[in-house]
């Protein structure tokens, strides 16, 4: 079973625009809602706390991966709302990543999120894939991948 | 009820998450798995049989999958037996979906936040 999530959309706003908007912290804040600590850096913590309405002062914990400049941001969190004794230290993590490159004079933007099972590549099997090709029919497929 | 509150609803959810991605994960177990999709409800010693590992390796197996809510055990007689439970699966999907959405909603925002 695939355990990523990909969304991307076409922003109107140049990759500039739209990588201040994801990596300074408090813009970041603004739309995200979460109110940070401290700027984004690789190697030191992220923490805060969610201000979006009805989960305001849950606590936000995030490990930043990566940075590259109009290019790529990435941090490890627990996903979901995390239990208070759920945290990074504690709990399985995601890695997030915020991907953008530039489209005409806009930015297409990408937001991933990924490893929760933490499946090897080499121990995935594709036809335990959920697609609408139907349950059984996957099944099937497993059982041929395991018998054969 | 919005997605952010379904998830929060169910407690430790990430971790009910985890343990079925983490069950799925493992060959043997994916294996225990695509037997009993047939439905009918197998003793340890029938699905021993047909699996390279010891008796005693899958009764572990089982007791994973039985943790992560993807096989329920009964008793028929002196023998356990255990019976797929797709609603597993389906809650894991669920799982995936409701992270995207979340995903979708905070896109909104952000392209929101950028017109301003």
């Amino acid at each position: 079973m695939s355990d990523t999530i990909e969304r991307t959309v076409t922003l109107a706003a140049p990759p500039e625009r739209v990588w201040r908007a994801v990596s300074d912290h408090h813009e970041f804040g603004q739309w995200f809602r979460v109110a940070l600590d401290q700027p984004f850096a690789v190697g030191t913590p992220s923490t805060g706390r969610v201000t979006y309405p009805g989960f305001e002062h849950l606590p936000w914990e995030a490990e930043v991966v990566a940075i590259e400049p109009l290019r790529r941001l990435a941090f490890r969190w627990v996903p979901g709302i995390p239990e208070p004794h759920e945290t990074l230290a504690t709990s399985p993590s995601t890695l997030v990543e915020f991907l953008l490159e530039p489209e005409g004079g806009g930015t297409r933007l990408t937001v991933r999120e990924s490893g929760f099972g933490k499946l090897p590549p080499d121990k995935r099997i594709e036809a335990m894939r959920m697609n609408s090709q139907g349950w059984d029919e996957q099944i099937g497929n497993v059982r041929a991948h395991v018998d054969g | 009820m919005s997605t952010v509150e379904a998830m929060r609803t169910k407690a430790s959810a990430i971790d009910d998450a985890a343990r079925r991605f983490a069950a799925l994960g493992e060959p043997v177990r994916l294996a225990l798995v695509a037997r009993l999709a047939g439905g009918a409800a197998l003793s340890i010693a029938t699905l021993a049989a047909a699996t390279p590992v010891t008796r005693q390796a899958v009764a572990r197996h089982l007791g994973v999958l039985e943790q992560a809510g993807l096989v329920s055990a009964e008793r028929v007689g002196r023998e356990a037996r255990y019976r797929l439970q797709p609603a597993g699966l389906a809650a894991t999907r669920e799982w995936l979906d409701q992270a995207a959405a979340q995903w979708d909603d905070a896109l909104v925002r952000l392209a929101a936040h950028l017109d301003e």
